[in-house]
């Protein structure tokens, strides 16, 4: 695999990872997390989205006029979501049942979106399904970074394996749970990015220095790209 | 369904299954567009006028087109079809009916076709199987929840603003999403209300 392609994946996975960096998907990731399998199979799900409809988005990028882009690219979206649908219910029928409406929500999904207008639709059929499988993987580590938190601290458990001896918090597996911890590893992502950049001796881009679209950015901050390079906006 | 049984619906979807804080869905534009009261309430209304309109004609659409031609796995490809082609008409419509709503509502309307809660709810009102009525009271009740959320959200924020004392790695987002965790517990008090 050449270095070209490799950057491709591990840009999805870290640089512009999108829950922690580019902070897009966040229903999904909200509502999914309570345990590790559930993050696991709403990864896997998006990620075969996004691969499949990153190829053929790509594919039709030289036939689809600019003015109805977006409908056509939703409907691309959506006949895969139906198939996901489809496969689920007839061989993962528990896993379709803990995540509910949030598999037909997939075609809402920021992330699928947003990739296929960023990058399918200027990049070739290799290159968009490898920034498929690196976004799908950077969402899924994410999912289940997060159901493993929620998890362990909740209910006491590991993919259904007892691991703690206190007393878990049930808290942490309901509704707020799900903000407060995605809010704290948010911010601990983010202390570490700065913290790295301050050893490199890079520092953050002074404000007036930043480029226009960045003013509600949450990496603002700690943010080193100029205006061509940001993938967020 | 009776009237109490719908009034009961009306008041659960906007507290006790309060649509942003207990069953996340629309929390993009409730992170993206809660740093002010105005652009809220702005967001906050035109997402209640969506919502009530797509969850009609999605209604419609399954169970006079879909249920009649046994097409109903195609339910996720026609909603979001419908949603789409409502938005843009309602866009519209408004910016030659109603110039002034237009204004105040126009900028956020490309913004709801993403909008999870839109097609959310509409997939909600087919799961549980609801009549028109009590489609239309859950859609109306949910996106009431969704005003009354993103309102109190904007208003928190822009206490927070002037609050110096968060560190860096906090500010915006991250302390957006704790304030919102506080909130969802608040809301958890509702959930004895309502049996």
């Amino acid at each position: 695999m050449s270095q070209n392609n490799f950057r491709i994946i591990t840009n999805g996975i870290l640089a512009d990872n999108p829950t922690f960096v580019q902070c897009i998907g966040l229903c999904p990731t909200l509502a999914v997390t309570t345990s590790v399998a559930n993050g696991l199979g709403m990864g896997i799900a998006a990620t075969f989205v996004l691969i499949a409809s990153n190829m053929v988005i790509s594919l039709l990028r030289k036939m689809v006029p600019d003015e109805v882009r977006i409908p056509i690219f939703i409907v691309v979206i959506a006949g895969f979501v139906t198939v996901i649908e489809f496969l689920m219910k007839g061989f993962a029928p528990e896993l379709n049942k803990s995540l509910g409406i949030f598999i037909p929500l997939i075609v809402v999904n920021c992330i699928i979106l947003a990739r296929a207008e960023a990058f399918a639709s200027k990049n070739g059929v290799i290159a968009s399904a490898l920034d498929g499988i690196g976004m799908g993987l950077g969402f899924t580590i994410a999912l289940m970074f997060l159901g493993s938190i929620r998890e362990i601290l909740g209910a006491g458990t590991w993919l259904g394996n007892p691991v703690v001896s206190f007393e878990p918090a049930m808290l942490i597996v309901l509704a707020p749970g799900g903000f407060i911890v995605l809010g704290c590893c948010m911010g601990a992502f983010r202390a570490i990015q700065a913290r790295a950049a301050k050893m490199r001796g890079l520092g953050a881009t002074p404000a007036e220095a930043r480029p226009a679209g960045c003013g509600s950015c949450i990496m603002a901050k700690f943010c080193n790209k100029t205006d061509e390079e940001c993938e967020v906006k | 369904m009776t009237l109490t049984e719908l009034f009961l619906l009306f008041l659960s979807s906007i507290f006790v299954h309060n649509i942003l804080l207990s069953r996340f869905l629309g929390c993009c534009p409730f992170m993206g567009v809660s740093s002010k009261l105005k652009t809220a309430q702005g967001m906050g209304a035109a997402v209640v006028f969506v919502i009530v309109l797509a969850s009609l004609m999605t209604w419609l659409t399954y169970n006079y087109l879909l249920v009649p031609l046994h097409l109903e796995y195609l339910y996720t490809l026609s909603f979001i079809l419908v949603i789409a082609a409502l938005v843009q008409f309602v866009e519209l419509a408004l910016k030659k009916l109603n110039p002034v709503l237009y204004k105040s509502l126009g900028i956020f309307l490309p913004l709801i076709t993403t909008n999870c809660a839109v097609l959310g709810v509409a997939v909600l009102n087919m799961n549980e199987g609801y009549g028109l009525a009590a489609a239309l009271v859950n859609a109306l009740g949910s996106s009431l929840g969704f005003l009354l959320a993103i309102s109190l959200m904007a208003g928190i924020r822009e206490r927070i603003e002037e609050n110096e004392g968060i560190p860096d790695c906090l500010q915006g987002l991250p302390m957006a999403l704790i304030t919102a965790g506080l909130m969802s517990i608040a809301f958890m008090g509702f959930t004895g209300i309502i049996k």
